[in-house]
């Protein structure tokens, strides 16, 4: 691994001054990006950790629906939310493992944007707003395919507030090796329609299915899914799964999540 | 280099480290507690694992830096005060929950972690928190049968 | 009832106590004055011919202490495969010269072809980055179809279509073999894969090398399951250094499962830099350089043919397989799969006629080589899903015709047709446990059970046999092999009573230092806790091959055992000096020596100090002191055996594989330690499970390892098996060893696979998808998906 200056900022302001000058990276729970800095594909000058925050923890009621802030940790969300929002607990409590789970942050994952990685679908299900330390961008307009977003150069989440739906569930199917998601689907039903956003499956990244939102919204049941199909040809292909192979999960999965919401 | 100050095991201590130095060489080299281990570079194996602030993170993972000022426990700060094996650990040598010892470590952190979260946690709940521990040599059928023994709960007929 | 630390008591183990405080001393833990850290610089592609090598900006760089590429060996030799094997017309086997580091040419993703020593671990990676390499790409040899089709393209240049060997087994019988199959009234035919895998010993292995100017003395402290062989390798073949100025010592090791018994050019390079700097030498692998460069294990490509009567009667089999062993011969790697798997073909089977043919291909891939089991799974494989498949195209039962079949209880010593002469078996009683202990009258029910939860549930069997406790120097000998196979100890009685017993036996999770103190406390009849194991150290013990191929109890352990019997005959002498009574008139029981049929006795700890303390000794028959050396060599390999079954549920939907059951009956022989055998078998079952299921190397076409890291190389975790039953009540003792023992390490990997994918095929047979008739391993949901679709 390349060397750079650690700094550990107590406030928003303060990471956002830091992360000003050249060559500096945002350091959430680092669960990504440090195997990526132990293979020195990454080279920050300075890891800015936003760990220290204290504005940036927690999960709260709010305006909007359930706040979270950006560097709470995978395990805080699971325990925290549960009352709240069950699905997106459960979401959280099944990422990687209990020692990931307590370093991972919903912020660093979502910034991320691994197109294996859950909490993408949540927020993009969800319908929620991913809060920076510039502005508010909704969940359609920030994931913009494999490992980009909106975020722009020295932007970085702070709160990500989701709105809470009337039922939701998701269901992941692994990759055996890495226990990322195969294929996920996270399902929610809010009173003015469904949400059905895929992650895992795609060579475009998250996505919403939208012909599954439009039959499940007319109809919330696993058996409006019968007469559709997802196109294999935007599916990833590799030595986990053919493009068919997810094409099938992600109907087999929606019908499983509507059943399980 | 700057340095850094924690309590491991109960102790303070310091040492100088870079920005890079990981949670997981800070202990090994700079503070000699070679018994975490260190399995893989992709953060899956666990054989890494440590308590930080009482919950159990990959040590490999984390920048030493980062968690300056925390209270760490290792693998070295499980034994009971007077030497003796902790409950977990003992647990494991009565019902063989180890072969080469390398994962052991991680594995004990981790089941120790999830003892203090889930005091009489199910087989599958077991397995589910040790899903993070890679082990090669047990098939970990002595691994779950001995967390399930360290919580009191009766594994004769496994 | 066994005493509490005596043969057949599962006595915990005394090493545990080290490793669950963290005090365990692996190579990567030791930390010598003034190291310097080492980083290898390996090829980014499969195939490639070097031109040059500039090393000058890395040299320059702050911290680098010294650069060595592969010129800086080409002088001195070749790592050595460790066995001959000759092909079936004759001609002799293709050996390119293993180099410490490559020269000429890169041959596989991983090749080493440069080392950087530096003062800090990221000095040297700063330096390694820095070299540059001007390497011409050549195609990548990946396929081995492909590999033995292009006669231009080569691995090694001298080696035309790349075939190391093309073996048959027993060649003289082919003929027969095929007119038996000519007439044959059925034949059922498999074409299969037996899939690479990547040992993942979770220490990844490591190495320093310190030599010492003073005395000219080198010591190599380095991650291995048989360090004699690792110093006679580098002695006599790679370095020259003399033996006797050589030590090589594997501390506490963390796992091997064969990974761990070859030597690597790592060792030797660490050991040549120590000797340049006069400083110690450090190198630690990364995981990822684990998956380049440690032997991998399996990767065969067979067709198997079994010929039998309508009534389920084998009649013939035959198989043909191309077996790769990467781009360099490894160790063992000639052996592996032919004496270690042709000889293996007959299985637990009265089958008369059996002939395998074997082609080693070179490829541009990591070297292969055993994995544990080492031949045994990839024959069990193909013989039990043949099997199977026969008794699905005749519709006999799956228990029934394996019954049928197995070699008789009243039927040993059985000399098979591929040449093993099995000592002893009841592979009907093994059979019997299993379906006692698997309950298999109670399948149906639980197959209903699974279906109301939407589960197609699936039972497999596997009935298996090894040849293990490798290995008998005078037959391995006559096969082709370069080494002898026996084992050593010695058994030192210090003048206190309390012993060290050296062992050529190495423990790398298998328990040595409890069990083999056991072994001596009963046969002494003193206390285990005054019994110390030393291994792992050659400037300790007298000699040893090591531990792989489950021969530590059998081959080591009666070295052991040997060596006991002489500390006992020499106690005798002495004893009968002390006693004033003739030597024939002495008896050893319950750790005393007796004068027969009278009181008069001594301990044993009495006669242990009377030997230290040699006052009055008739110095020309009695010598001084109580230690003694043997050296054993097997008559025969032993032939543990056994029966397995799983029972898997099948998701249709997802094509999802969970593993419901497994079963395991197996006789191993006499039990010195019951708990440790279960905990091997559960440990082999678990990696059988493994490679059935999850486990898969696989090289894209340029040679690119596409599954290098754990996030891609599926590792069984603690959610992908069961619970395991298993049982080993059924004993037939070995009858050529002391102890009767016969070796349990690999026997879980070698039995479970076939029963989990027996499992999975009958699982979808009976949900109806009757077209599936094999699937490979690894058997992963995206592939019983496509089976069921396809």
């Amino acid at each position: 691994m390349y060397n750079f200056e650690f700094v550990k900022p107590a406030s928003i302001a303060e990471a956002t001054a830091a992360l000003e000058s050249d060559g500096a990276q945002a350091l959430s729970g680092g669960q990504t990006l440090l195997p990526t800095m132990k293979q020195r594909l990454a080279a920050p000058d300075v890891l800015v950790s936003l760990t220290g925050i204290a504005e940036m923890q927690g999960v709260c009621l709010g305006d909007v629906g359930l706040h979270i802030g950006a560097a709470t940790p995978h395990a805080v969300v699971a325990r925290e939310a549960a009352a709240h929002y069950p699905a997106l607990a459960k979401l959280a409590g099944g990422i990687g493992d209990p020692a990931v789970r307590n370093r991972g942050t919903i912020g660093g994952s979502v910034a991320n944007n691994d197109p294996a990685a859950c909490y993408p679908s949540a927020v993009l299900a969800s319908g929620a707003t991913v809060v920076t330390n510039r502005r508010r961008i909704a969940a359609d307009d920030y994931f913009q395919g494999l490992f980009t977003t909106a975020l722009e150069e020295g932007e970085f989440i702070t709160q990500v507030l989701f709105p809470i739906p009337q039922k939701a569930a998701y269901v992941k199917f692994n990759q055996p090796a890495s226990r990322f998601a195969l294929a996920a689907v996270f399902v929610a039903k809010f009173a003015d329609g469904v949400r059905v956003a895929v992650t895992g499956a795609s060579n475009g990244g998250v996505f919403r299915w939208a012909e599954a939102e439009a039959a499940l919204s007319a109809n919330f049941s696993a058996d409006a899914l019968a007469g559709l199909s997802v196109d294999a040809d935007d599916m990833i292909s590799d030595l986990h799964g053919t493009a068919a192979y997810r094409a099938n999960l992600v109907k087999v999965l929606t019908g499983r999540a509507v059943s399980a919401a | 280099m700057t340095k850094i100050s924690m309590t491991v095991n109960g102790k303070s201590v310091s040492a100088e480290a870079e920005g890079r130095t990981l949670l997981s060489g800070f202990l090994r080299e700079g503070l000699g507690l070679t018994g975490t281990h260190v399995g893989c570079d992709t953060s899956q194996c666990g054989a890494c694992v440590v308590h930080v602030n009482g919950k159990p993170v990959k040590s490999c993972t984390v920048f030493a830096h980062d968690v300056a000022g925390a209270n760490v426990t290792t693998i070295e700060g499980m034994a009971n005060a007077d030497g003796s094996l902790g409950v977990v650990q003992q647990a494991f040598q009565d019902h063989h929950g180890l072969q080469c010892g390398f994962c052991t470590p991680g594995m004990v952190m981790s089941s120790a972690a999830l003892l203090a979260e889930n005091p009489k946690p199910t087989e599958t709940e077991v397995r589910e928190y040790l899903e993070g521990n890679i082990c090669r040599c047990t098939g970990y059928h002595n691994i779950v049968k001995a967390v399930l023994a360290a919580s009191g709960q009766s594994v004769a007929a496994e | 009832m066994p005493k509490d630390d005596g043969i057949g008591a599962s006595t915990k183990r005394r090493e545990d106590i080290r490793f669950l405080t963290g005090k365990g001393r692996y190579t990567a833990d030791i930390n010598l004055r003034d190291q310097a850290i080492a980083v290898f610089v390996r090829s980014e592609v499969a195939h490639g011919r070097i031109n040059s090598i500039d090393t000058a900006a890395a040299a320059a760089m702050p911290g680098v202490l010294a650069i060595m590429t592969g010129a800086d060996f080409a002088s001195v030799g070749g790592n050595p495969a460790g066995w001959y094997v000759a092909s079936r017309d004759g001609a002799t086997m293709k050996e390119p010269k293993r180099p410490v580091l490559a020269h000429g040419k890169v041959r596989h993703v991983g090749d080493a072809y440069a080392v950087v020593v530096a003062e800090t671990l990221e000095q040297a990676k700063d330096a390694a980055a820095a070299i540059e390499a001007d390497i011409t790409e050549l195609p990548a040899i990946v396929n081995m179809a492909d590999a033995v089709a292009n006669a231009d393209n080569r691995v090694h240049d001298e080696i035309e279509n790349n075939v190391c060997f093309d073996w048959g087994w027993i060649e003289d019988n082919r003929a027969a073999v095929d007119a038996a199959f000519a007439s044959a009234p059925h034949v059922t035919t498999l074409e299969l894969v037996n899939n690479r895998l990547v040992p993942n010993a979770m220490e990844p292995r490591a190495s320093i090398g310190d030599y010492d100017p003073g005395t000219q003395d080198y010591k190599l402290y380095t991650t291995s399951q048989n360090p004699h062989l690792t110093r006679l390798l580098i002695a006599a073949f790679v370095l020259g250094i003399p033996e006797n100025k050589l030590t090589v010592i594997a501390p506490d090791v963390g796992g091997g499962f064969g990974s761990k018994i070859y030597h690597y050019g790592e060792e030797a390079a660490v050991l040549a830099a120590s000797k340049a700097l006069n400083r110690p030498v450090k190198w630690v692998a990364e995981r990822s350089e684990s998956f380049l460069s440690d032997a991998h294990g399996r990767d065969h490509v067979t067709k198997i043919q079994l010929a039998l009567e309508k009534d389920g009667t084998f009649l013939a089999l035959r198989t043909e397989t191309m077996a790769n062993v990467g781009a360099y011969l490894s160790n063992f790697a000639t052996v592996t799969p032919t004496f270690l798997h042709g000889t293996l073909m007959a299985g637990p089977y009265k089958t008369p006629l059996v002939y395998v043919n074997v082609k080693a291909v070179f490829t541009n891939t990591a070297p292969v080589d055993a994995y544990r089991g080492a031949g045994r799974p990839e024959a069990t494989f193909s013989i039990e899903r043949v099997v199977d498949m026969a008794a699905d195209e005749l519709e006999i039962d799956k228990v029934e015709i394996r019954r049928k079949n197995l070699i008789g209880a009243d039927q040993f010593p059985y000399t098979t047709p591929v040449g093993l002469v099995y000592d002893i078996g009841n592979y009907q009683a093994t059979l019997d446990k299993l379906i006692e202990l698997g309950d298999l009258a109670g399948f149906e029910k639980r197959a209903s059970e699974s279906k109301a939860r939407g589960k197609l549930r699936g039972l497999g069997l596997s009935t298996w046999i090894e040849a293990c406790g490798i290995a008998p120097s005078a037959l391995v000998g006559a096969l082709g092999a370069r080494v002898g196979l026996f084992d050593a100890a010695t058994v030192r009685v210090n003048a206190t009573g309390s012993i060290s017993v050296m062992t050529g036996a190495h423990s790398h999770g298998q328990g040595h230092e409890t069990v083999f103190a056991q072994v001596v406390a009963e046969r002494l009849g003193i206390p285990a806790t005054s019994i110390d194991i030393v291994h792992g150290d050659t400037s300790k013990i007298p000699f040893g091959m090591g531990s792989y191929g489950s021969r530590s109890l059998a081959v080591a352990g009666s070295a052991m055992v040997k060596a006991v019997d002489k500390i006992i005959a020499k106690g005798k002498k002495i004893a009968a000096h002390m006693l004033e009574a003739s030597e024939n008139d002495i008896v050893f029981e319950d750790g005393k020596f007796s004068v027969t049929g009278t009181d008069k006795a001594k301990t044993f700890g009495e006669i242990a100090f009377s030997a230290y303390v040699p006052h009055n000794y008739p110095l020309e028959t009695l010598e001084p002191g109580l230690e003694e050396s043997a050296f054993y060599d097997p008559a025969n390999f032993t032939y543990p055996a056994g029966a397995y079954a799983c029972e898997v549920e099948v998701d249709a939907e997802t094509g999802q594989v969970t593993v419901a059951s497994f079963t395991c009956a197996d006789d191993f022989g006499n039990v010195m330690n019951p708990m440790i055998v279960e905990g091997q078998v559960h440990g082999g079952v678990g990696q059988g499970i493994g490679q059935a299921l999850l486990e898969n190397t696989s090289y894209d076409e340029n040679g690119q390892l596409l599954t290098a890291s754990y996030m891609d190389y599926a590792m069984p975790r603690t959610t992908d098996v069961p619970f395991y039953t298993v049982d080993h009540s059924c004993v037939t003792a070995c009858t050529h060893n002391p102890l009767g023992v016969k070796g349990c390490g690999e026997a879980g990997a070698i039995g479970s696979p076939p029963a989990v994918v027996n499992a999975v095929v009958d699982a979808l047979q009976r949900g109806g998808y009757t077209h599936v008739k094999h699937i490979d391993m690894p058997v992963s949901p995206s592939r019983v998906w496509s089976a069921i679709n396809g």
